[in-house]
């Protein structure tokens, strides 16, 4: 099995030791791991925008990319939301097709894929809130969804539960967005951020010490919402603990 | 005030306000700040003049509406922005509540939806049914192209009686009509029954949402709206006394009004009746006080038989208001001996809407209200900041249906996440339409310039690896390019209420270069 390390250009410019523990952690499950080097970005932020016509390039060169592998992997809901079901600015052919059918989030790929069944190294002896990001939770299916009726069960939880020591608890508005959706969080910069300030109360007052999401776009917001209020919450990727951070 | 106290004044009207009491001495205990689940103790103290509404969107013309500017203004009133989404987010919980009693709730989805797309993939003939047996009921009915012809329609019924005053219950598409400014342009008073309604009508504020017209008012707000307009103590905001004063002024309008006026919930073809689902029982005092009853009825509202009705009413007010059904739920069938009964059945774009491919399964909407009460973008900036008839996410994409350009802005009022398709009680693709109506607009040269040359430049440079590494590596370029411009642009958007990320000592590329080597 090959798979192509996607790493988000978020990730990739604010977080690399996001996409260093997703590279780790495939690789401790004997997965081989290529990262294509001429990678940029999924096009999500222009057809996010509306301009489909400007993303068209990006997303042919996102193909180009990862075309000849089994799968390709990405530490990002919210990107992989956007291959597998957004990827329309371009012409599509097979291996287009193959792409988008084969693009996985670290949390799929992980629970559905390798079906893993413990994480051996990874202790993590503290309280955590788990934020679903929105692409993840209601585009990819990460989880149940708050609004629908249907049987609980959550992927990234299952993974978190085969930590040592970590302890989950809830928020009061679980599925609430956080607000950051991407060019909203600049463009709509007021409404995005008093979500994120309302989030980052919910979160403070779960009495978490961390939270832990898939998706490092969403935490980045959040972050910036906390540092500002001077709220001591922090943020790590579910990468990070399942590789065996210990804080 | 120390210094320690600066991130949260500068965050303060980012929380809510019992969290940024600045002057309060308790906030710091033995030199260390309390924390922050601490801090929510103290309690709200209820300031000595009560915070001013904030207004809506500024409307000028046909000039594009800005939901953002007056959405900040929302979240600048922080009494009301608290209030509003507590009290709309509270609505969804409950209806969470009682869709969860109802084991067979999504397929009561997704039998409702199918209903509507077979209704209005054969509309003209369900139409026509109805029609028919709505005459052979004694009904009266009328066919409006839009809301110019619907309101002369009106005129002329009311002229033809002699009637001089009218009492309405809610209608969004009397508002859709402009029905209340054009009746007092002709001298005709008409008086609103939903108390809602009737505030934002002696407030001649428009509804800020299609269930709950004044959610976004304050009772402070309403104190000084009747105080203005009824007499009352601009000082007393007791919801009883202003509850009972309301009352004492109207009934005396509604028992001698000439005529009455109701929406319709829904039509059903096979019968040719129609019904009103209200809580206040104010439609039946519209409908069967005067002898003349005129129902203005949206052409969508259609179902082909009563059978039908019983999936939509499980469905309405569970998902409105989290109740199992409305208070009053009234079938009206012809009209009372020596009375008179008028249908307007109005157009004003539907027929267009039904013909655009990726937009024509709006016209399922009831009009619940749960995708706004869901949508946090809503909640945080009332129902006004949209300046058009239908906020929310419902109405960023209707609105445009009307108006394209003054209503381009609206579709980048959400962040697609997507709770507003999931509430939906007919299962319309709400935030894929929103994403879809981006794309139009897009390409009909309706986004601002600041927006299309950020996208255009971020796009040449996302396809050129090489560019784009050197461009990340040198700041000056960056300021201008995704992901670096969402953050460091010039403008400072982000750092406006949020901290910017910590830039490592080097990007994942690079590590991998260094680590790993190239391949």
């Amino acid at each position: 099995m090959k798979v192509g390390l996607f790493v988000p250009c978020y990730v990739d410019a604010f977080h690399p030791d996001v996409g260093i523990a997703t590279l780790h952690l495939l690789e401790r499950f004997g997965v081989e791991v290529e990262y294509p080097f001429d990678q940029t970005c999924c096009g999500q932020p222009m057809t996010n925008s509306g301009c489909h016509a400007e993303s068209a390039a990006t997303e042919s060169l996102f193909v180009k990319n990862f075309q000849d592998y089994d799968y390709v992997v990405a530490p990002s809901g919210s990107c992989v939301h956007h291959v597998r079901y957004n990827l329309d600015a371009v012409a599509q052919t097979d291996a287009v097709r193959k792409v988008r059918r084969s693009t996985f989030d670290l949390v799929e790929f992980l629970h559905d894929v390798l079906k893993v069944e413990a994480f051996p190294w990874a202790e993590f002896p503290h309280r955590v809130a788990y934020h679903n990001n929105c692409n993840a939770l209601r585009g990819l299916g990460h989880a149940s969804m708050s609004e629908r009726r249907a049987e609980p069960f959550s992927k990234p939880l299952d993974l978190l539960h085969k930590v040592r020591g970590i302890e989950v608890v809830q928020l009061a508005r679980p599925d609430e967005c956080c607000g950051f959706g991407g060019t909203f969080s600049v463009f709509e910069e007021g409404v995005s951020s008093k979500m994120g300030h309302d989030k980052v109360c919910d979160q403070s007052q779960s009495g978490a010490e961390y939270v832990v999401s898939a998706d490092s776009s969403c935490m980045m917001h959040q972050q910036g919402c906390a540092e500002r209020a001077g709220i001591p919450m922090k943020y790590i990727h579910i990468a990070q603990i399942l590789n065996g951070a210990s804080a | 005030m120390s210094d320690t106290h600066a991130p949260v004044q500068a965050a303060g009207r980012m929380l809510h306000p019992e969290l940024a009491a600045a002057s309060d001495e308790s906030e710091v205990k033995n030199g260390r700040r309390l924390d922050h689940a601490e801090g929510t103790s103290h309690p709200i103290r209820p300031s000595s003049a009560p915070e001013p509404q904030p207004r809506g969107a500024r409307i000028r013309g046909n000039h594009r509406i800005s939901q953002s500017e007056a959405a900040n203004r929302f979240i600048a009133a922080p009494q009301h922005e608290k209030m509003h989404d507590e009290r709309l987010w509270d609505l969804r919980q409950k209806r969470d509540r009682v869709m969860h009693r109802i084991p067979e709730w999504e397929e009561l989805r997704s039998l409702a939806s199918a209903i509507k797309e077979h209704t209005l993939t054969h509309l003209d003939e369900y139409l026509d049914r109805f029609e028919a047996n709505a005459r052979t009921n004694g009904i009266h009915v009328h066919w409006a192209r839009d809301g110019a012809e619907h309101n002369r329609i009106v005129h002329d019924i009311l002229l033809d009686h002699g009637a001089a005053s009218l009492i309405k219950s809610k209608s969004m598409l009397t508002e859709e009509c402009g029905f209340r400014d054009y009746m007092a342009s002709v001298g005709i008073k008409v008086i609103e029954t939903d108390l809602g309604e009737r505030i934002q009508q002696l407030d001649n504020e428009d509804p800020s949402h299609v269930v709950v017209p004044a959610v976004h008012k304050l009772r402070t707000d309403v104190a000084q709206v009747f105080a203005k307009t009824l007499g009352t103590d601009a000082g007393n905001s007791n919801v009883h006394y202003l509850a009972e004063a309301q009352r004492e002024a109207t009934r005396p309008l509604i028992l001698e009004a000439d005529a009455g006026m109701t929406g319709a919930n829904f039509v059903v073809a096979e019968t040719g009746t129609f019904v009103v689902c209200t809580n206040e029982g104010n439609a039946d005092l519209s409908a069967n006080v005067p002898k003349l009853h005129i129902a203005s009825i949206g052409i969508e509202k259609i179902i082909p038989r009563l059978e039908h009705l019983a999936v939509f009413v499980r469905l309405l007010s569970r998902s409105a208001l989290g109740s199992p059904m409305t208070q009053y739920t009234s079938h009206f069938r012809g009209p009372r001996a020596g009375g008179e009964m008028h249908v307007v059945l109005v157009d004003n774009g539907r027929s267009k809407r039904l013909g655009m491919e990726e937009f024509w399964t709006s016209l399922k909407c009831i009009r619940c209200g749960a995708c706004m009460n869901t949508c946090p973008v809503y909640r945080r900036s009332g129902g006004l900041s949209y300046g058009a008839t239908y906020s929310g996410p419902i109405g960023l994409i209707i609105d445009p249906t009307f108006n394209r350009h003054k209503y381009s802005a609206l579709p980048f009022s959400s962040t697609l996440n997507g709770s507003c398709t999931n509430v939906c009680p007919v299962k319309i693709n709400i935030h894929e339409q929103i994403a879809a109506w981006r794309k139009v607009m897009a390409e009909h040269h309706e986004l601002p310039l600041i927006k299309k040359s950020a996208m255009k430049a971020a796009g040449a440079l996302l396809a050129r690896p090489t560019l784009y590494r050197a461009a990340i590596a040198s700041a000056d370029v960056a300021l201008n390019v995704l992901p670096h411009f969402v953050i460091y642009n010039r403008l400072n958007a982000w750092g406006k209420h949020r901290e910017v990320p910590h830039a490592p000592r080097q990007t994942f590329h690079a590590w991998y270069r260094n680590n790993r080597g190239t391949p």
